[in-house]
């Protein structure tokens, strides 16, 4: 799940200056659950630009706002709707998502903040770097990559103070999460052997992967 | 060979005294106590960047301390630099001459006082001590071989004793003998017994153990000290023989709020702190449980001295 918040409502009507006709989209997925550009926020978002002087055209939550042929078929409805700006509710992927469908500016309502889990309706937490290169087997599901401030990979820095990491008391050290759970499965052995620090040629952005070619050069 | 090493091989108990670089271009002051330290250590060390608080950089005081004739130990946290940089500090450092390097993870940016700072850590501890042996092995990061003489450096890392679990402290400290520290200064430590278990490990492999020592100042940084700062339990004791210590030869009746006497409260303190330290040296060496001694006096280098002939050396 990508986990967005909302930018402040200033900075998205300071954003939308000079615009008059505003197509606002959300995402049925990830930014419906992040409540940052479900149904309910767009249409809140609506009533917010109508009363700041704004003429919404339309709105629209997409149902994967990152599928860009989804999207394109999607916005079909507003081929006859003259717009000059569309606000997309969504996170960074749908923006650009919707960039490669208008020909007219977009404009971001949420920042994207991470990729991570609902531990329960309002509560999410980061759980995955996207690092390429998965760790996750060998230190007990709980990934240092993510969860360790510094991305540690041989073991923890001297930095914890009762279990917490020296960045916030609130969270826990990955590293000693990591030491009770593989020690309970009997695998202790996993921790001492020496990792190589991660190489960062796999990070190489942007990325691609085209699944067809991929296939063709196996 | 290093100073450092040769104490360390040939048995004596080894001392270093750790400083940290000022913030700004006047060294002046790290010169006088470097001028203090020759000849009662063996080398000393320069932080980088320590808790995150930007500095002048260990590499250039390291330099300054090895044309001085005195024996810097150069230490490297992974926090700001690349496998790139570090691998290149590590040549400079060759280049004039220094060998002894720490090699640490690094406090985190947002504990310091540039905390929009990048947090970097491309490579962890580990990482880079086997940073520094591809180097003396002839070769850098990406495989390609250095032109002329490969460097040699004598390299150490860090330990935390007072640690729960210290089991994870121990694995650790294994995978840093096995990429090539050969000396480990610890965090701070106030009791002899946490140090036991990590003396043991360094026997077993060969390497050698400096207990880390910071003198303390007053009950109150004792106090803030084993409350906040991760690795550091000061025993309720030592915080009350502070705290005794405190107004000595103050006639009766004093104000405790008069300047004059809060300066003397102060220095009784950092009196007693100093002798604490000297018989916890003393005690370290006379039960054997480390080869050296780390004496990180943050910013009374000056007391160092003093601790050294208090605990005997």
């Amino acid at each position: 799940m990508i986990i967005t918040k909302s930018k402040k409502l200033e900075d998205v009507l300071d954003s939308l200056k000079g615009a008059k006709k505003v197509l606002i989209t959300g995402c049925a997925e990830c930014s419906t659950v992040s409540r940052t550009g479900g149904e309910n926020e767009v249409k809140a978002m609506a009533d917010t630009l109508t009363a700041n002087g704004f003429e919404v055209v339309g709105t629209m939550v997409c149902e994967i706002g990152c599928n860009k042929n989804n999207v394109k078929k999607e916005l079909k409805q507003f081929k006859d709707t003259p717009y000059d700006a569309v606000l997309v509710m969504s996170c960074g992927d749908g923006v650009q998502t919707m960039a490669g469908n208008v020909d007219v500016p977009v404009y971001p309502a949420s920042d994207t903040m991470f990729l991570g889990e609902v531990e329960r309706v309002t509560l999410f937490s980061q759980a995955c770097k996207m690092c390429g290169d998965c760790v996750l087997g060998r230190t007990a599901g709980v990934c240092p990559i993510t969860k360790c401030a510094k991305s540690l990979v041989n073991g923890p820095c001297g930095g914890a103070k009762n279990g917490k990491c020296e960045t916030n008391p609130d969270v826990d050290c990955a590293w000693i999460l990591i030491y009770n759970r593989l020690k309970k499965f009997g695998q202790l052995d996993k921790l001492e052997v020496s990792n190589d620090d991660k190489g960062h040629k796999i990070n190489l952005y942007p990325a691609t992967i085209n699944l067809k070619e991929e296939k063709a050069n196996e | 060979m290093s100073n450092l090493q040769k104490a360390l091989e040939s048995g004596k108990f080894a001392i270093t005294a750790e400083m940290a670089p000022p913030k700004g271009v006047d060294f002046s002051h790290q010169m006088s106590v470097v001028e203090q330290l020759r000849g009662k250590v063996e080398a000393c060390n320069v932080t980088d960047y320590q808790s995150s608080s930007l500095k002048a950089s260990s590499l250039g005081l390291c330099i300054m301390i090895k044309q001085a004739g005195m024996e810097p130990v150069l230490q490297m946290t992974g926090r700001d630099r690349s496998r790139m940089a570090i691998q290149g500090d590590f040549m400079d450092a060759a280049a004039f001459g220094i060998e002894n390097i720490l090699a640490l993870t690094g406090d985190h940016p947002t504990v310091g006082d540039c905390p929009e700072s990048k947090p970097v850590y491309d490579l962890d501890s580990v990482g880079i001590l086997r940073a520094a042996v591809q180097l003396m092995e002839g070769h850098d990061c990406g495989g390609n071989e250095l032109v002329g003489n490969p460097p040699y450096y004598y390299l150490g890392a860090s330990v935390t004793p007072v640690y729960e679990p210290v089991e994870l402290q121990l694995i650790k400290m294994k995978k840093k003998i096995d990429a090539g520290a050969k000396f480990f200064q610890t965090q701070g430590v106030y009791e002899a017994e946490p140090m036991k278990p990590f003396m043991e490990l360094a026997e077993k492999y060969g390497v050698y153990l400096m207990a880390g020592i910071i003198p303390l100042k007053t009950a109150a940084m004792a106090k803030y000290m084993s409350n906040n700062v991760p690795g550091i339990r000061v025993p309720q004791d030592q915080i009350d023989r502070l705290n005794a210590a405190k107004n000595n030869g103050l006639p009766e009746g004093f104000d405790p709020k008069d300047k004059d006497v809060k300066k003397k409260q102060s220095k009784n303190q950092e009196e007693e702190g100093i002798v604490m330290a000297a018989e916890f040296l003393a005690e370290i060496k006379e039960k054997g449980l480390a080869h050296g001694a780390h004496i990180m006096a943050i910013g009374a280098e000056e007391n160092v001295p003093k601790i050294l002939e208090k605990a005997g050396f």
